[in-house]
């Protein structure tokens, strides 16, 4: 076990396991326990009179599942309640631009 | 490669343990193969091995990006077991469960498979009669099950929290006697050892970074050693299907998460089976080395990075504790996280590709490593005859848009709730 000062390193220090640490606009930084996941938030819903089976087929099944910056959703639900959107490196899990989803400002570039 | 025997250990002991061999061989890429698997882990290596033995075809080149028995095979709980319920996974796993059974002798190679029994535990009326309907499935279909009551499953495993104020009370328990435990190193050796003494080259370090294309039909890979032709390219990268997907043009029913699995401090032997509970969700077995291994939701975000966070840690041992209030003061050993491929019903993908000379292996979910022998014979079968066998035939993309869904959990396309 890697100690430093004498002191062992907890699993987070030697990076093996982590909690994430979500930047709510409303409320500031809170632990992911706080937040419900909401998925991808890239896929953009069809038009409610769109009768194409196969735009609904993509829509509801497919995803783009990047290994890298990914659009997501996350309800804040026992905070303020709000559903963000936020980009996350699904390589890293490092945090890039968070907003209110309501907003729908936000696209997986960064 | 010579076989190992009684035997051979008799006279290898007698000469100083010099004549045994490497497993497999490590092979330069030739340019061209009839048949070139993507991922050296258990799935890839069992369809290069009956593709082998089965339909020999054994002109055949399995791509590993590190080495092998570094991936998803060395990342799971290591419990086997085949009770599933609906059509198109019941015979699917229970191909697998007999193929388990042989796999030791078939393979020349101790994969130590075990079959200590597993006790899904319930603890509701709605449990018992979900059980119920389950075990009369899979007996219907000559699968092994039995519906233990309470006092049965106190008799067997009086060590798990029967008291009146448990969290989760304990009502009674499905039962399947042949499922257990196998070792998940020895499996990806003892595939890589005979699939290569069937004439298969093993090439690690060899990642795939795109597909050869000739007439809008993939005829190859190129890699990080050269171009590599093949008429015929199958994947079985669980984890990373949709990048491999994306660079052949591919967008699949496919998010990647990460599932952890933890191993506790060695005890003394006491679990001689495997618990496992599908309303509280957790799993648990005792390793021949004496550490209990846990595991049980995913980490529940996207990732592609292969650790996990601690809300499932503190949850899978607080879950354990409550079945079995003596593991309270268990100390965890080692802990770690594998990349699964969450499909959007929860079963998996052994297709043809809407792209010709394309075949998908892939979308395992939790249940990958059970599923290795049946995936690699009915993988291997599909790109040997270029049809589906019967048992893979209905893990095919198109089922979403038939709605020929496989949802054996019923939570619908949201694949971090399967």
């Amino acid at each position: 076990m890697k100690k430093v000062w004498g002191r062992s390193l907890t699993l987070i220090e030697q990076g093996y396991c982590e909690m994430l640490r979500i930047n709510c606009p409303v409320c500031g930084p809170r632990d992911e326990t706080e937040f419900a996941y909401g998925g991808d938030a890239s896929n953009e819903r069809p038009d409610f009179l769109e009768t194409d089976e196969q735009a609904w087929h993509d829509f509801v099944y497919l995803r783009n599942n990047p290994a890298g910056v990914h659009l997501e959703y996350w309800h804040h639900i026992v905070g303020c309640r709000h559903w963000l959107i936020v980009q996350r490196n699904t390589l890293t899990h490092e945090f890039g631009q968070i907003a209110l989803a309501r907003d729908k400002t936000l696209s997986p570039q960064e | 490669m010579k076989r190992y025997s009684a035997f051979r250990v008799f006279i290898e002991g007698l000469t100083g343990h010099e004549g045994w061999q490497a497993l497999w061989r490590n092979p330069e890429p030739k340019p061209t193969y009839d048949v070139i698997i993507v991922g050296g882990g258990g799935h890839g290596l069992a369809t290069a091995y009956y593709l082998a033995k089965e339909h020999g075809i054994r002109n055949v080149a399995v791509l590993e990006k590190g080495w092998i028995g570094g991936g998803n095979t060395g990342r799971n709980t290591t419990i086997i077991r085949s009770n599933y319920m609906l059509p198109g996974n019941t015979m699917f796993y229970e191909r697998s469960m007999k193929l388990w059974e042989q796999l030791s002798y078939d393979l020349n190679y101790n994969v130590m498979v075990s079959q200590r029994g597993q006790f899904n535990l319930l603890h509701s009326r709605t449990g018992i009669d979900a059980a119920r309907r389950r075990g009369n499935i899979m007996r219907s279909n000559g699968i092994d099950a039995d519906l233990l009551s309470r006092d049965e499953v106190q008799r067997r495993l009086p060590y798990l929290d029967f008291s009146d104020n448990a969290r989760f009370p304990i009502e009674g328990a499905l039962y399947q006697s042949r499922a257990g435990t196998a070792r998940h190193d020895a499996v990806t050796w003892g595939y890589a050892r005979a699939a290569d003494t069937l004439g298969v080259d093993i090439i690690q370090n060899c990642e795939v970074t795109g597909f050869i294309f000739r007439d809008n039909a993939i005829v190859g890979v190129e890699t990080t050693r050269g171009l590599i032709r093949a008429e015929k390219v199958g994947t079985a990268v669980a984890g990373n299907t949709s990048c491999l997907g994306a660079m052949a043009g591919l967008r699949l029913p496919i998010e990647t998460h990460a599932i952890q699995a933890f191993v506790s401090e060695p005890l003394k032997p006491f679990i001689d089976t495997v618990i496992s509970s599908g309303e509280v969700h957790v799993y648990i077995s005792q390793s021949d080395k004496g550490g209990l291994v846990l595991g049980s939701d995913l980490d529940g975000y996207n990732s592609y990075a292969q650790r996990g966070g601690l809300p499932v840690f503190e949850n899978t041992l607080a879950r354990a504790a409550c079945l079995i209030p003596g593991l309270s003061r268990l100390r965890i050993l080692r802990q770690w996280a594998g990349l699964v491929d969450m499909t959007m019903d929860g079963s998996p993908i052994i297709c043809k590709s809407p792209i010709d000379g394309l075949y998908l292996n892939g979308g395992w979910n939790y249940g990958g490593f059970k599923a290795t022998p049946a995936s690699g014979w009915c993988f291997a079968w599909t790109l040997a005859k270029d049809e589906p066998h019967e048992d893979n035939a209905r893990f095919t993309l198109d089922r979403f848009r038939r709605g020929a869904q496989i949802d054996e959990k019923g939570m619908g396309p949201v694949p971090y709730a399967h």
